[in-house]
């Protein structure tokens, strides 16, 4: 079982549901940080780091004595990371995505591969969670890679909870394919229904299923309520607007730990979600 | 030599269009033969990434060695640095008027790039 937890922006409380949800599961669990331009799981665990892996992507490289400047792999790159004018070609590794077709379309065979680093996978233990976060590098713009490195350190047979970087873009889409149901977590503000709407949007794009938390219930009105039911879009939690929270959010603390009483509402998150997969 | 001006339109009186990664074609001035050629740069209007860097080897392959045109980022302008291409800002209404501009030595080259929208 792989649940992804996302949002349409930022600062919903998504990584909270994501911790939260995974010191909850009684069982092993793996907790994946995909946010890797802003990995923050780590800040509410005190996660034992056990291991560290370097992330690379291929990019080209041309040698200059065997390249007669024709193009062919300027032509080729989509991603429009060569550019060529009759003499050996420019690259820009930076927007290069490792995708090897230059060089096998090249005549002279004048590119071959050298490695850039694009960032690091890093694995902790804290407790029943294995927590498995990215990190891209400052300055390095090419997540989905390096989320899909993350991903494949997923053992098969532990569930799995996949904290999902904010927004509808690529590393989004590269976070949640292949999950088997994903929580879209939102404020009951305008703002909110108005990126949840885009997230719900891409939802039904990818066809996973997924339902809602609305978080800081209380705050703003009612309009995601009525938009949920209105489309039929289970919701699945609300998390009230308790100072408390921000509180313990503030000192790093989970929910479940510094405030037993709300365990039952992440239990039943759990539950639901568990109800949703199976039909 | 070879001048480029980034425009929309096919003649000298057409609009100098100063988004250099995003103009639809380029107006490549002879100045021995006085005479000009239209190169397309349509294809990079709508590419995700990348624009400024293919417009400058479009520039290139044209064999201009100089450009007049309006921002252009950091990355076309290393591809434009490393083919030798000077770089020339303005905002004059039309290519003639940048031409003219031009062979009175009234603009000034360009070294850095502006990224922001700020030549200097
Ligand atoms: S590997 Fe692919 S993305 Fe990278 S430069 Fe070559 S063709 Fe472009
Ligand atoms: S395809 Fe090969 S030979 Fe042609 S320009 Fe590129 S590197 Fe040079």
């Amino acid at each position: 079982m792989i649940i992804a937890v996302a949002s349409g922006k930022g600062g919903t409380g998504k990584t909270t549901v994501s911790v939260n949800l995974a010191r909850m599961l009684e069982s092993n669990v793996q907790l994946l940080d995909c946010d890797v331009e802003e990995p923050n799981a780590h800040l509410f665990l005190q996660a034992e780091p056990k291991e560290q892996a370097v992330v690379t992507i291929p990019v080209p490289q041309v040698d200059e004595s065997l390249c007669d400047g024709c193009g062919e792999c300027a032509n080729f790159c989509e991603y429009n990371a060569i550019v060529c004018f009759g003499t050996t070609p420019l690259i820009f590794p930076e927007m290069c995505h490792g995708c090897g077709g230059c060089a096998i379309v090249c005549p002279k065979k004048a590119i071959s591969e050298i490695d850039k680093r694009i960032g690091m996978v890093e694995t902790a233990l804290a407790q029943n969670i294995t927590l498995i976060q990215g990190r891209l590098d400052v300055g390095v713009a090419m997540a989905p890679p390096l989320i899909r490195a993350v991903k494949t350190r997923l053992r098969e047979g532990m569930p799995a909870i996949l904290d999902a970087p904010p927004g509808t873009s690529c590393p989004v889409i590269a976070t949640l394919r292949d999950t088997d149901f994903v929580v879209l977590v939102t404020e009951p503000t305008p703002f909110g229904l108005h990126d949840l709407k885009l997230a719900v949007d891409m939802m039904q794009e990818i066809g996973i299923p997924f339902g809602v938390v609305v978080n800081r219930f209380g705050v703003g009105d009612d309009r995601v309520h009525v938009f949920c039911s209105e489309f039929n879009i289970p919701l699945l939690l609300e998390i009230p607007d308790d100072r408390r929270i921000a509180e313990a959010y503030s000192r790093g603390e989970l929910i479940v730990d510094a405030l037993p009483e709300y365990r039952r509402l992440f239990q039943s998150l759990i539950d639901k979600t568990m109800q949703r997969q199976n039909v | 030599m070879k001048i480029a001006f980034s425009t929309s339109g096919n003649e000298l009186n057409a609009p100098l269009d100063t988004r250099f990664g995003r103009a639809s074609k380029f107006l490549i001035y002879d100045l021995e033969n006085e005479t000009f050629e239209m190169v397309d740069n349509k294809q990079n209007l709508n590419a995700a990434q990348g624009a400024g860097i293919q417009s400058a080897g479009n520039v290139a392959r044209a064999g201009a060695q100089a450009l007049v045109s309006g921002h252009c980022g950091p990355k076309a302008f290393s591809v434009l640095l490393a083919a030798g291409i000077k770089v020339f800002y303005s905002d004059v209404p039309t290519v003639a008027d940048a031409l003219d501009a031009y062979r009175q030595g009234k603009l000034i080259e360009s070294n850095t790039a502006d990224v922001d929208g700020h030549w200097e």
